[in-house]
């Protein structure tokens, strides 16, 4: 396959799959919590303008209201809700830096390549595009992971569990060109009690330790270590 | 009559230079709320450096006096090589991108050991730092020009610029990572603000103007020349490898007519958007430039990636 050859609704997938894969990486090297939000949200728009222009070239009108329950939930309520954390925990001046911000970078360019190689033997069984778009979708999983890994605050690790579910998003809508509704309004409705579920957490951790940040969590050990 | 469009167009390069400097400081003083100096004043700048007398240390070598020459023309050759009005043209068929790449790491070089000669703290300083960014930004732009390249499979910036034109409007995922991390090494390159600050002589933060500090007269017009046609030969890389459509492809003297006048209106855009970002962005900490750079090298590499992932035939 040559990118010249295909149509004009592969190559709009393709160049959204990239941008994915971009945020997914500039969330990683974020050290400020607002802007992570921010890249966040700006992902989760990528998402929903994908969705949109799989309904308009599919011409599969309910993935419309899967594009906007993405625009409300992640574009707009999820990172509102998270904004309010940070700026109510007063954590937005705080800048959290990565103990090895280069090297965390080049794994995560490795991840990507490892998704593809990993996605290598699919090529023969289906078509390239879809090929592509899940082993893309496969590093943003990876990546999100890797996201929960390096950071310490509690709200970066949400940020990265939803990001892992955007990935999971992507290559639902790209490979199955829309899933059935029930699943997506379930798929949406998990992510929002998750969000919820998310609140609370925040709320008890604060209580107990005062602060977000995970690693305060070893203190409550009774010996010290 | 190739080699005489040639040549004229190289000339052209030179002569607009100096205008593109005087449009972007037009804009960053339209958005900073001061009063412009006028479009040609960077014109009068050169020719009033070149009426005074320069002055030379005692303790300098020859290669101070002979640098200014070197690097001015290591850049004019560098210029010959882009296409700017029109493609295909023999200069460019003659040296590809790593030769220019080569061309501006000449000029670096000499830049450099000029900054050393005199043997004051500032032009070491500024040595040393210059060469730490360009060791980290030059991987960097290679990278993204690889990019390209591999696309059109081949290194010749002229060819690959038609294959681009001549394949039409198609969206590549390597080339919008291409498009960034080329943006953010210009930066790097031509002391625009994140990195160095042009317009400065504050002695801590500068890079670029630590290394000719000590240079006054024609040798400072002869430098200043080759940093705006720098800055000139990066605007016009951005906007004709990924925005190419304006360019002329046969010589005729409407379609190098229409060629220039879509060269100038891309440089005027890039001019505007780059004194926003300016304009917005405050300078970094020279710590961070790496970071800054490791970004643009890993823009890059995924530029990559994405082309052999995405787009490559198999």
């Amino acid at each position: 396959m040559n990118i010249v050859q295909t149509d004009f609704y592969t190559q709009a997938i393709l160049s959204m799959a990239a941008l994915v894969g971009l945020t997914s990486f500039l969330m990683l090297g974020q050290s400020r919590l607002l802007r992570l939000i921010f890249v966040f949200a700006l992902q989760g728009l990528l998402l929903t303008s994908t969705t949109a222009l799989a309904a308009y070239s599919l011409d599969n009108p309910h993935l419309y209201i899967s594009a906007v329950l993405t625009l409300v939930l992640k574009v707009i309520f999820i990172p509102w809700m998270l904004r309010r954390e940070v700026l109510r925990m007063n954590m937005h001046r705080d800048i959290q830096t990565l103990s090895n911000k280069t090297m965390v970078m080049m794994g995560g360019a490795s991840l990507m390549v490892f998704s593809y190689y990993v996605l290598h033997p699919i090529v023969q069984t289906t078509s390239p595009v879809m090929l592509n778009a899940l082993a893309v979708s496969l590093s943003v999983v990876l990546l999100g992971m890797l996201l929960m890994i390096t950071h310490r605050q509690a709200i970066a690790h949400v940020v990265g569990f939803m990001s892992i579910e955007n990935g999971l998003f992507f290559a639902a809508i790209v490979a199955t060109k829309g899933m059935p509704m029930v699943v997506e309004l379930g798929v949406a409705f998990d992510v929002l009690v998750a969000a919820v579920l998310f609140g609370i957490f925040f709320f008890h951790i604060r209580t107990s330790i005062d602060s977000m940040d995970v690693d305060l969590l070893n203190k409550l050990h009774e010996v010290d270590k | 009559m190739n080699w005489l469009i040639a040549i004229l167009q190289t000339l052209l390069f030179v002569a607009l230079a100096p205008l593109l400097a005087g449009w972007l400081k037009w804009c960053k003083c339209y958005l900073q709320n001061r009063k412009a100096p006028s479009l040609f004043q960077p014109y009068r700048d050169l020719l009033k450096l070149t009426h005074k007398q320069p002055v030379v240390a005692e303790q300098a070598s020859w290669l101070f006096v002979t640098a200014p020459y070197i690097i001015f023309s290591a850049t004019i050759l560098a210029a010959s090589v882009i296409p700017l009005i029109a493609v295909d043209l023999p200069t460019s068929a003659s040296a590809d991108v790593i030769v220019m790449v080569g061309f501006f790491a000449f000029a670096r070089f000499f830049l450099a050991l000029a900054g050393l000669d005199i043997g004051t703290a500032f032009g070491g300083m500024g040595s040393s730092r210059e060469m730490t960014i360009s060791s980290l930004a030059e991987p960097a732009m290679l990278m993204a020009v690889f990019t390209l390249t591999m696309t059109a499979s081949t290194t010749n910036l002229s060819g690959a610029i038609a294959h681009v034109l001549n394949s039409g409007l198609v969206l590549r995922p390597s080339f919008v990572f291409a498009l960034f991390a080329l943006i953010l090494v210009a930066v790097a390159e031509t002391g625009r603000v994140p990195v160095d600050n042009p317009s400065t002589h504050l002695e801590l933060t500068m890079i670029h103007e630590a290394m000719i500090l000590e240079y006054s007269g024609r040798h400072l017009a002869l430098i200043e020349w080759a940093s705006q046609l720098k800055l000139m030969i990066y605007g016009v890389l951005i906007a004709n490898i990924f925005f190419p459509w304006g360019i002329a492809e046969t010589f005729t003297a409407q379609a190098l007519g229409y060629g220039l006048l879509a060269i100038m209106g891309k440089l005027g855009l890039l001019a505007i958007f780059l004194s926003i970002a300016e304009t917005l962005v405050a300078k970094m900490r020279l710590f961070r430039v790496q970071e800054y750079l490791g970004f643009a090298y890993l823009l890059g590499l995924l530029g990559m990636l994405s082309h052999i992932i995405l787009e490559a035939s198999r």
